[in-house]
């Protein structure tokens, strides 16, 4: 979806900023600019730019979901908890046994679940995206507490250990596996006609209404990938710890709404796109990395980002064709 | 009141006011008088400029050229705030009421009477409201929330809240329109006696039969300009309709010997139900018809229901529909926009901006949007066919654009109208719903949309335009029908139609049933007579 001037200017602007940054911290740091840490940089943002994709979609089509993180903690707690205990079905008398490919497509399923409760709530009673996500953060993180008991499950085998901590090709699976889904949506929004009626539905819902489009069904599918996404990034965090935290992701639909607005996606939807988040995630994961590796207090951390969030958002605002 | 308009005192003179839009003159060296216990009529067509005039002596915006004098001194406001300090409070047609808030605070809201620094003195306001109430006859407790009253019963708020000012000038927009008989009678006193004591008045309408009940001065009103000014006793109703129509009219005769064929669209007695009010209706037993090449043109005033008719049809309001459709003599139920352009059904809506294009899309990606699935193989869109198909109906439709790639934001409306034309196209549709097709359109695009209507139509389609500009509609209609409050008033043919004709039918008859049939408003017998 790159067209004219306005999409390069957005772009651009995050691409600057991300070389600019990286040209900083190679300076600041030796230990920055290695391939090592090049990977780590990487791994550490896959868990926020799997959330990130299916939150650019969901903020194009011109909504938000700000229940990601909890779904997120939900679908690998649901998958942790099947893979080591099982699923007892009393009525039977029976144990079910899950496999690690099993646990990991429940895992998938219940954010799947989760989204498409978010996007027919939306649809279907007319609440205000903010406010149903709001209502789900809290259903997905009382059902993540009710199912752990409130204790981590640990413990989870190699198999299932190998999503978060396994190599290929000498690059982290989280890497490969978020990458594969950046493809496949950069794909989905540029090339196929789903893309273009996301891109209607947030650009004006009234006039792809009366363009004949099916506003309720793009919304609906909108919600369920981004709530599937969630359920990927929690298998790669419970993977990666080999523990379902009751409290994992906490906080962390904050971080990828702001991965999505730096990476030049406006929040009134209709504009941006998934290349201009995985930038976003990048300076988000670069800034956190050199910041650390240059042994700033994470309390000044924090600051910085949010200073980040500002400027690139400011910078937005400056765009010449902004109207 | 002294019939003699020069006796009484001025006390607000506009001149030579001028006002621009983009791209429309809205006000063209207006001059106005109001004087002390008068009260003006302001008439005149949608957009001839009454609303426009209003709004600037109330401060909404300043003239881009004139004068105002209030009470001999020049006066320039910046906000309606300062209007209404210097004593100048205008109604408007849409209410501006808090309706989360009580009567009482409504009328004093931002003039909160004070005990002390900040503290609300309630009982003084609510005593003061319901003097106020009790004096325009509206038996409501000064606590209620508006937002509970009718609103009929707001609009009497509204004008507790200009009293409460000590207006000198009232404005007042098409006061009666949401008023029942009683609150109309209660209305036309209060004029009467505000007349007494003193304020000037303005007021916009389109009912000829209230006249005789509220004005001293009539004020016409035509394509920005003061047309004329006269003491009511002085003008007959077909005298006021002349001028607000009159005009040369340059009748194009492209549609002449256009082929028609068979109905393809029937309408008949179609009622649509006000979304919250349940004994009011919006449509009520309208019944038309037309045909393969057919230009149907509808006429009407704002709030006739012109647009809540082509809506219903394109499956805008399936609820509260009555009445039934028939598609090529099959009876239809349209019941969303997806199933209307299943029918063959294409809507060009009246704001192109806000209803017809995704402005930060493309002139590619929005003319292809309606016929996507025709283009989509496995999900992906073909794009050397889309290409092939939005060049095909660019160059059928004449669009002027740098590329297929630019924002159709960057277009001019004429382009614009004819991208969602060339989207429509695009869906093979049979019968075309156009709504104020030109509207905001300078002259030389209009005359191309006329031309391309003229096309479509001897291409076989069938088309429905609605328009509130009567030049518009008798260039390119075969037919003509009139709509005014929610009904069918008139039909016309080609021939037949004159605007005379067509105003006439467009002027709703107050069925308040207070001034019976209408010969000619009676002499100088204002209210305050």
């Amino acid at each position: 979806m790159i067209r004219d001037s306005r999409d390069w200017w957005a772009r651009g602007q995050s691409l600057l900023g991300l070389v600019l940054m990286v040209l900083l911290m190679s300076i600041l740091s030796d230990r920055f600019l290695t391939v090592e840490n090049g990977l780590n940089i990487l791994r550490q943002i896959s868990v926020n730019l799997c959330l990130s994709v299916g939150m650019t979609l969901i903020i194009l089509s011109g909504g938000i979901d700000l229940s990601v993180g909890a779904v997120l903690a939900l679908a690998g707690a649901v998958a942790a908890g099947l893979l080591k205990e099982g699923l007892p079905l009393p009525m039977f008398g029976v144990m079910l046994q899950f496999t690690a490919g099993g646990a990991i497509l429940a895992g998938i399923l219940v954010g799947l679940a989760m989204g498409w409760f978010n996007g027919l709530v939306i649809t279907r009673f007319r609440l205000p995206p903010f406010v149903a996500t709001l209502g789900t953060l809290s259903i997905a993180r009382g059902l993540t507490m009710l199912w752990t008991g409130g204790y981590p499950i640990t413990g989870l085998g190699q198999t299932f250990g190998f999503l978060g901590t396994g190599f290929w090709w000498g690059v982290p699976m989280p890497v490969w596996i978020c990458a594969l889904w950046v493809v496949v949506f950069v794909m989905v929004t540029r090339r196929t006609r789903f893309g273009r009626y996301l891109y209607a539905v947030g650009g004006n819902e009234r006039a792809a209404l009366l363009t004949g489009l099916p506003v309720d069904r793009v919304k609906l599918w909108v919600y369920t990938l981004g709530g599937g996404l969630a359920g990927v990034a929690g298998l790669l965090v419970t993977a990666r710890l080999d523990s379902a935290q009751p409290n994992a992701g906490l906080g962390y639909e904050l971080d990828s709404i702001a991965a999505v607005v730096i990476g030049g996606t406006s929040l009134s939807g209709g504009r941006g796109s998934v290349t201009g988040t995985v930038l976003g995630c990048l300076i988000i994961g670069v800034l956190n990395n050199g910041l650390f590796l240059l042994n700033v207090s994470p309390f000044w951390q924090q600051v910085i980002k949010g200073m980040v969030i500002l400027a690139a958002v400011a910078l937005d605002r400056m765009n010449p064709r902004n109207d | 009141m002294n019939t003699s308009a020069a006796v009484a005192t001025v006390v607000v003179e506009a001149r030579g006011i001028s006002k621009s839009f983009p791209g429309v003159k809205a006000l063209d060296r207006v001059d106005l008088v109001l004087r002390r216990g008068r009260l003006t009529a302001l008439l005149g067509e949608n957009g001839a400029g009454k609303s426009t005039l209003m709004n600037i002596l109330a401060g909404v915006f300043p003239p881009d050229e004139g004068e105002i004098r209030l009470e001999g001194r020049p006066v320039r406001f910046a906000n309606p705030r300062e209007a209404r300090e210097a004593g100048i409070a205008m109604i408007f047609q849409e209410l501006n009421l808090v309706p989360q808030l009580t009567v009482a605070e409504n009328i004093f809201l931002g003039r909160e009477p004070c005990r002390g620094p900040g503290l609300v003195d309630y009982r003084r306001m609510n005593a003061e409201a319901a003097e106020l109430l009790a004096r325009l006859d509206l038996n409501v407790d000064p606590t209620t929330p508006v937002g509970r009253l009718r609103v009929g019963q707001q609009q009497v708020v509204e004008i507790a809240k200009a009293l409460s000012t000590r207006a000198r000038v009232i404005i007042m927009d098409e006061p009666t329109s949401a008023l029942t008989r009683h609150e109309v009678e209660v209305l036309y006193r209060i004029i009467a006696d505000l007349k007494r004591h003193g304020v000037a008045l303005a007021y916009i309408t389109h009912k000829l039969e209230e006249l005789p009940h509220v004005a001293d001065d009539v004020a016409v009103m035509r394509d920005g300009r003061m047309i004329g000014v006269a003491p009511l006793s002085e003008l007959t109703p077909d005298e006021m309709i002349r001028m607000m129509v009159g005009r040369e009219i340059p009748r194009q005769v492209g549609g002449r010997g256009r082929p028609m064929g068979e109905v393809v669209l029937r309408v008949e007695g179609l009622g649509l139900r006000h979304p919250t009010r349940a004994e009011d209706h919006l449509l009520k037993d309208i019944t038309l018809e037309v045909r393969r090449g057919e230009v149907l043109g509808i006429f009407g005033l704002m709030g006739a229901g012109r647009t809540e008719l082509l809506e219903s049809l394109f499956g805008l309001h399936p609820d509260g529909l009555s009445g039934s459709v028939y598609l090529e003599g099959r009876p239809v139920r349209i019941r969303s926009p997806i199933e209307a352009i299943a029918h063959g059904l294409a809507l060009a809506p009246e704001d192109r901006k806000a209803e017809g294009l995704i402005l930060e899309m493309s002139v590619r990606e929005n003319t292809s949007l309606a016929c996507l699935g025709r283009l989509t193989r496995l999900g992906f869109v073909r794009s050397a066919a889309e290409r092939q198909l939005v060049e095909q109906y660019l160059k059928q439709l004449r669009v002027k654009t740098p590329s297929l790639e630019q924002r159709v934001r960057n277009l001019s409306g004429g382009n614009q109208q004819k991208i969602i034309l060339a989207k429509w196209l695009a869906t093979h549709p049979r019968v075309l719903l156009l709504d104020e097709p030109t509207r905001g359109i300078d002259v030389h695009a209009k005359r191309e949309i006329y031309e391309l209507m003229d096309e479509l139509a001897r291409a076989g389609l069938a088309i429905l335009v609605v328009s509130s500009e009567m030049p518009e509609i008798l260039t390119v209609s075969d037919r003509i029908v009139v709509l005014c409050e929610g009904r069918k008033t008139a039909e016309f043919s080609r021939a037949e139609a004159t605007e005379e004709r067509l105003m006439a039918a467009a002027l709703p008859r107050s069925d308040h049933g207070m001034s019976g049939p209408q010969p000619r408003p009676g002499g100088p017998g204002s209210a305050a007579g």
